[in-house]
C-alpha cells in the first residue's frame, strides 16, 4: 500500500476525458492504418485510463525510473490501446501517432519492448506476460522497491498453461505487489471464450489460486478506479486479481452494435463517422 | 489396433546371458573410467560467483537437487528461488528477475528447457537479450530412461535462437570455468551441465587448460587424424585417441565447449593443417548440431578435408544402461576408435 501521490492525480482532467482521449488516439491511429484491434482498444480505454491517470506511479520523462509501478502489456496487439494512453501520459510524443504500424515506426502493430518507450516487456505470444511479472515482482520484494507490476491480459490467454503456473507461483511466493488485470471481453480469435474453453467460473478460479479477486465493470470508471484502489490496498499477502468486463467497441455505438469478432472490420469510410460519433461524447 | 512403430512390445523377452545391465538412474553420475572425479562442481562454482556478485539468483523448476542447484539452495538460501514444475513460469520469471537488475541461473533438464519452454525462452529471454543463464543437466544420451529425459535435439533447437550462447562442457574444469564467463556475458546462455560426479579430464591431458567462452582449444595433438569435440565426447576422443596411439595412428583432439558462437577461425586453420581426416564427435543427434555448424564453416571457406560425423542418430533412442546404450549409438571410446579406424 502506498499513500503518495500520483503525479497524474493533480490534473483536473477527468478519468473520462482521459479515457475519451484514449479512444480518439486509438480510432486515429486505426484510420491511419486503415485497421487495428480497435474493438479491444475501445473496450479497454477506461481501464487503461484509471490505471495510468488515477492508479499508477511513473514519471512520463522518464520512463524507466525505478520507482515506477511496471505495466505489462502481456497482449501485445492491444499495442494501439496503449500507444494512445502513452501519448496522452507524455511518454510519447503525440506527432508519431500518425505513424502507427509504419516501417521505421516507434509503434508497431504489436507490443514489443525494443521500440516503445513506456513498453515494458515484448508481448504477443500470449501466457507470457504474468511469469515474466512473477519474476519482476520477485525481484522488486528483493530490491525491497515498493512499487508494483501490473500485468494486463485477455480473457483469451486464459487458455494458456503458462498463466496457471505463474498464478500458482503467485500465490506461493506471496507476492502482493502483483495486480493481475484481465480483460474480460469475452471475445477471442475463434469465438467467445466463454465458449472455446470454459474460462467460468472466473472469479472463483483466480481465489482458488490464492488471490485477492474482484470482478467489476470495466468500462464503469468509478468501479475500476474503486477496484484498483482496493487491489493495492488489501492487506493481505495474496497476489491481486481484476477481472473487467467490457464491451468491445465501447463508446462508438455503431460498432458496438456491430456483430464483434476478435478483429473489428472498420470501412474506409467509417473511421471519420466513429471519430464523429465520438466527439458527440466528449466529456469535460 | 497395434500401431507399427508399437509392435515389438508384444514381443516377450529372456534373460540375457552373462553380465545383466541395470537402467543407469537419472540420479548417477556419468561413469568416467580412469579419471578423478569432482562433486557438484557447478553448484560450488555457482556459490563463489553469488558470494562475489550479489545479482547472482538460483532458481529451479523442481529439480534443484538434480541439477546440483541443492548447493546453492543449502548454502545461501535466500539466493536461492523455487519455480515449482512449472518450466514456462521458471523462464518467464527468470526473464522478470533479470529486468529488474538480477543475474539468474535457472535449471532443469535439458529436455523441458528446449521442448516445453522454448517459447518463452525465445521471446521473454532471448529476443530482449536478457542475462538468463540457463543450465540443463542430462544432456543428449547421458540417462537411460529413455526420449522423455534424453535431450538428444537440445543443441539444433537453441543453435537457431538469436543471441543465445550454446556451452557443452567437457568436464569439472570446464563447469568450473564457464560458470562466472556465464556471468560476464551480457545476454542468455544455454549450457549442458554435467551434474554430480564430474570427471576432470581436460587437465589430465593438458594441464594449464582453462575455459574460455567462445574458444576452442587444442588438447592433444595427432598427425593422422583431427578429432573436432564437445562435451561428453572431448572426453571419449581423447581416450579413443590413445588407444588408437598403440596402433600408430595420430589423433589430435581439438576441444569446442563454444557451440554457438562457434570458433571458426581455430576449427578452420586445424581442419586446414596437414591433410588429416576430420572427425566431429558430439552427444547429440548429428542433425544441428556441432558436426553439421562445422561442416558449414569448413564449405563456406573452402576447406574439404576427407570429413566424417560421430552423433547420435535421428532417431528416438533406447532405454537403459548407459554403458550399453554408448555403445549401441557409438559413443563409446570402443565404437568412437572403430570407426576412426574404419575411415583412414
Amino acid at each position: 500500500m502506498t499513500a503518495t501521490m500520483r503525479p497524474a492525480q493533480g490534473s483536473n482532467i477527468s478519468l473520462a476525458r482521459r479515457a475519451w482521449e484514449i479512444r480518439r488516439k486509438a480510432l486515429r491511429m486505426g484510420q491511419v492504418q486503415g485497421q487495428g484491434y480497435i474493438g479491444q482498444a475501445l473496450g479497454v480505454a477506461d481501464v487503461l485510463a484509471v490505471a495510468y491517470f488515477h492508479a499508477m506511479d511513473y514519471r512520463p520523462e522518464d520512463p524507466e525510473w525505478e520507482g515506477r509501478d511496471r505495466f505489462l502489456l502481456s497482449i501485445g496487439h492491444y499495442a494501439i490501446a496503449l500507444y494512445a494512453v502513452l501519448i496522452e501520459a507524455g511518454i510519447l510524443p503525440e506527432d508519431e501517432l500518425e505513424t502507427y504500424g509504419m516501417d521505421d515506426s516507434r509503434m508497431p502493430m504489436s507490443g514489443m519492448a525494443s521500440y516503445t518507450p513506456g513498453m515494458e516487456i515484448t508481448g504477443g505470444s500470449l501466457g507470457h506476460g504474468l511469469g515474466i511479472a512473477v519474476g519482476m515482482a520477485m525481484g522488486l520484494k528483493r530490491k525491497k522497491n515498493p512499487a508494483f507490476v501490473i500485468n494486463l491480459m485477455s480473457d483469451g490467454e486464459l487458455g494458456e498453461g503458462s498463466t496457471w503456473e505463474a498464478a500458482m507461483s503467485a500465490s506461493a511466493q506471496g507476492l502482493d505487489n502483483l495486480i493481475c488485470i484481465i480483460d474480460f471481453n469475452d471475445q477471442q480469435a475463434d469465438g467467445p471464450s466463454t465458449q472455446v474453453l470454459s474460462s467460468e467460473p472466473l472469479p472463483e478460479k483466480w481465489q482458488a489460486f490464492g488471490w485477492f479477486t474482484q470482478r467489476v465493470d470495466g468500462n464503469d470508471i468509478d468501479a475500476v478506479r474503486a477496484a484498483f484502489d482496493a487491489a493495492r490496498a488489501h492487506p493481505g499477502p495474496q497476489p491481486r486479481a481484476i477481472i473487467f468486463d467490457t464491451v468491445m467497441c465501447r463508446g462508438v455505438p455503431f460498432l458496438e452494435a456491430r456483430e464483434i469478432t476478435h478483429f473489428v472490420r472498420v470501412e474506409a469510410d467509417e473511421w471519420d463517422k466513429a471519430l464523429a460519433v465520438l466527439d458527440e461524447g466528449k466529456p469535460l | 489396433m497395434t500401431i507399427a512403430s508399437m509392435a515389438r512390445k508384444y514381443e516377450p523377452r529372456t534373460l540375457p546371458e552373462g553380465p545383466r545391465v541395470a537402467t543407469t538412474a537419472m540420479i548417477a553420475s556419468l561413469a568416467a573410467e580412469g579419471y578423478e572425479s569432482v562433486s557438484a562442481p557447478f553448484g560450488h562454482a555457482l556459490v563463489d560467483l553469488a558470494t562475489s556478485d550479489d545479482r547472482v539468483v538460483g532458481m529451479s523448476a523442481d529439480l534443484a537437487k538434480y541439477t546440483d542447484m541443492h548447493i546453492l539452495a543449502n548454502a545461501m538460501p535466500e539466493r536461492f528461488y523455487q519455480m515449482g514444475m512449472a518450466e514456462q513460469l521458471l523462464m518467464s520469471a527468470a526473464a522478470g528477475m533479470a529486468r529488474e537488475g538480477f543475474l539468474p541461473f535457472a535449471t532443469t533438464y535439458a529436455v523441458f528447457a528446449s521442448r516445453r519452454a522454448y517459447d518463452f525462452i525465445a521471446m521473454a529471454i532471448a529476443e530482449e537479450n536478457l542475462p538468463v543463464k540457463i543450465c540443463c543437466a542430462l544432456p543428449g544420451l547421458t540417462t537411460g530412461y529413455g526420449p522423455s529425459h534424453q535431450a538428444t535435439e537440445d543443441l539444433a533447437i537453441f543453435r537457431g535462437l538469436p543471441n543465445m550462447v550454446l556451452i557443452d562442457p567437457c568436464d569439472a574444469t570446464d563447469v568450473v570455468g564457464m560458470v562466472p564467463a556465464m556471468a560476464a556475458h551480457d545476454g542468455p546462455v544455454y549450457a549442458r551441465l554435467p551434474r554430480g560426479k564430474v570427471p576432470e579430464v581436460l587437465r589430465r591431458h593438458k594441464p594449464d587448460y582453462r575455459f574460455e567462452l567462445g574458444r576452442a582449444q587444442m588438447i592433444r595433438e595427432g598427425g593422422d587424424v583431427l578429432v573436432i569435440a564437445s562435451g561428453l565426447m572431448t572426453m571419449r576422443a581423447l581416450d579413443a585417441a590413445e588407444k588408437l596411439a598403440a596402433d600408430n595412428i595420430g589423433v589430435a583432439v581439438l576441444h569446442v565447449p563454444t557451440i554457438k558462437p562457434l570458433d571458426r577461425a581455430t576449427i578452420l586453420a586445424e581442419a586446414a593443417r596437414g591433410g588429416r581426416l576430420v572427425v566431429t564427435a558430439e552427444n547429440h543427434t548429428v542433425i544441428g548440431g556441432l558436426g553439421e555448424a562445422v561442416a558449414g564453416t569448413l564449405l563456406q571457406a573452402g576447406v574439404t578435408p576427407q570429413f566424417r560425423m560421430i552423433g547420435l542418430p535421428d532417431a528416438f533412442l533406447e532405454a537403459g544402461g548407459l554403458p550399453t546404450l554408448h555403445d549401441m549409438y557409438g559413443l563409446s571410446v570402443d565404437r568412437v576408435a572403430e570407426a576412426i579406424r574404419g575411415w583412414l
